[in-house]
């Protein structure tokens, strides 16, 4: 049990560390596809570094919760990093404590203090974002719910340990239309939610056509670095929840050795390293989209999620 | 290992694929992606009948995959691009009748119905297929959809080819010992609509300037020159 609870502390100090890094591969492998140089992969721990070590400046305009949110947005994903599979195949002492819907509010908590932050301050591009963003989620959320619905169908269960055991019972489980199409539902997901580029430039500084940026924009300092540092980790944990539950549990550690536990970082990052290649070629090779057509993309995801569960119930 | 239930579950994975297809052809903005979308579920149809040939090891799907590769994949997008070549690379977009999320949710209620129209038809195709006849008729009913929001002449003639695709794509699983003459004479059927529509698409650019079916509202005769009025 004591292992238990270590491996489960372990796994949180791991996404914790290497979010940073997840960011800084995600922009290395686009620089390479768009054959530029760009800056190294450990930019963002130095970005973070630097802005720990500078002063906060703080509206006199904003309250309590302005100075709260950045805190909430970066403890959110670590709770998360508690219920979901990171490096082991098995449940882990918190592992029942919530399922994938529980995980799903969690962070909506983040992303919903994020936006009442923006709000508080005065700064007219701030409830701009924040209501953007809300557009947004409230257009992601029935898609998550139908995958949560189509994930429960079939594997009987939200827990996702129990649900990533399904896929690879069989090839033909692998290769059945729900388990595919829902694949492709949460990938758009993920590119909806963690601000990626159809939906919303990550490396775009142009105030008018921020929507998840330019939440942030009042922040300085340490606090800056943690609206940042908890971003990274909330799009680590989507990530993981993608290639560790939903495509599958290969090479994570089976036993419950802490050499067999500490093998399975290289091996995970590998696979969220693949993933990242391809959301790279994905975001080189698409252009952003209009505001009003991003309800048209996660319509997009809508149905294909429903196509999912359809294929499953009748 | 038995491959039985992988290449049943591949063949219900092309179906699904099958279905988002459809979808996508009622809403994609540009004439030559209506084109690629087709062509992508035509192979996709095609590779459903490969798998069940494997699957019901019945030989003559496999002809009958090969005749929709070669017939809807390439002989029919060459004949378009030959008569309409200039409606095919129209880079303007198209205009679209009914917003693309409610077009996305009708397109939604009708696969719906077409599950629960044929779930009680499904002893029919018990097994290997059971994807093919609920998603087939789907995309019938997508594709007659499509035909009724598009404005536009070659779109519709890729709605009506789709159409076509759904109605195959239930067929080769519902009767797949039908004679082969059947599906050639279908197939060729096809080629000839294709070939004829698209004729007609370019005589109606040459005269009024447009493929743009809404603004044609009245049916009017010319008046031929012998008559005696």
């Amino acid at each position: 049990m004591a292992l238990r609870i270590f491996a489960n502390g372990l796994q949180v100090v791991a996404v914790l560390a290497l979010a940073p890094l997840v960011r800084g591969v995600v922009d290395w492998w686009k620089e390479r596809i768009q054959s530029q140089r760009g800056p190294s992969i450990i930019q963002p721990y130095r970005d973070l570094w630097k802005l720990f070590h500078k002063d906060e400046v703080v509206s006199t305009e904003s309250s309590w919760v302005f100075r709260v949110a950045p805190y909430v947005v970066f403890t959110t994903p670590l709770v998360v990093t508690l219920l979901i599979p990171v490096l082991t195949a098995y449940p882990l002492a918190f592992a029942f404590m919530g399922d994938m819907l529980g995980g799903g509010f969690v962070l909506a908590l983040g992303g919903v203090w994020a936006a009442l932050a923006a709000v508080d301050t005065g700064n007219p591009y701030g409830p701009m974002g924040a209501s953007r963003t809300r557009m947004v989620g409230f257009l992601a959320e029935p898609v998550f719910m139908i995958v949560f619905f189509t994930v429960s169908v079939v594997a009987g269960s939200t827990i996702p340990y129990i649900v990533q055991q399904r896929w690879v019972a069989s090839p033909a489980a692998f290769f059945e239309p729900a388990h595919v199409l829902l694949l492709v539902a949460f990938l758009m997901l993920i590119l909806a939610e963690a601000g990626r580029l159809p939906v919303d430039s990550p490396s775009g500084h142009f105030e008018l056509a921020m929507i998840e940026e330019s939440r942030t924009l009042e922040y300085s300092g340490p606090a800056a670095a943690l609206v940042k540092w908890g971003g990274a980790m909330k799009f680590t944990v989507l990530i993981l929840i993608y290639v560790n539950v939903l495509v599958t549990p290969w090479g994570l550690a089976r036993g419950p050795g802490l050499g067999e536990i500490l093998a399975a970082i290289p091996l995970v990052g590998l696979k969220v390293a693949v993933f990242l290649a391809v959301l790279g070629i994905i975001e080189s090779s698409v252009a952003k989209l209009r505001l009003y057509r991003i309800s048209e993309f996660l319509g997009a995801a809508f149905v294909t999620a429903v196509a999912a569960m359809m294929t499953r119930l009748f | 290992m038995p491959v039985g239930p992988l290449v049943g579950a591949l063949n219900d994975l092309a179906c699904g694929a099958f279905l988002l297809t459809a979808f996508a052809l009622v809403v994609v903005r540009q004439v030559q992606e209506c084109l690629w979308v087709f062509v992508l579920q035509s192979v996709l149809l095609a590779s459903s009948s490969f798998l069940l040939a494997v699957r019901l090891r019945v030989p003559d799907l496999v002809a009958v995959g090969v005749l929709t590769l070669a017939v809807k994949t390439v002989l029919i997008p060459w004949l378009l691009r030959k008569t309409v070549q200039e409606e095919i690379y129209a880079r303007r977009e198209l205009a679209q009748l009914v917003t693309v999320p409610a077009s996305l949710l009708v397109s939604l209620a009708l696969a719906v119905g077409a599950y629960l129209l044929t779930t009680p038809l499904g002893t029919a195709t018990v097994g290997a297929g059971r994807a093919n006849l609920p998603i087939g008729t789907a995309g019938l009913l997508v594709g007659a959809y499509t035909l009724a929001v598009r404005r536009e002449a070659v779109p519709q003639v890729i709605a009506i080819l789709a159409m076509e695709n759904g109605a195959f794509l239930a067929g080769v699983a519902v009767a797949p010992d039908l004679p082969l003459i059947a599906e050639l004479a279908a197939s060729f059927d096809v080629l000839v609509i294709a070939l004829v529509m698209g004729l007609l698409t370019r005589a109606l650019h040459e005269h009024v300037g447009t493929t743009d079916v809404a603004t044609l509202r009245t049916l009017r005769e010319e008046p031929a020159p012998w008559s005696p009025s």
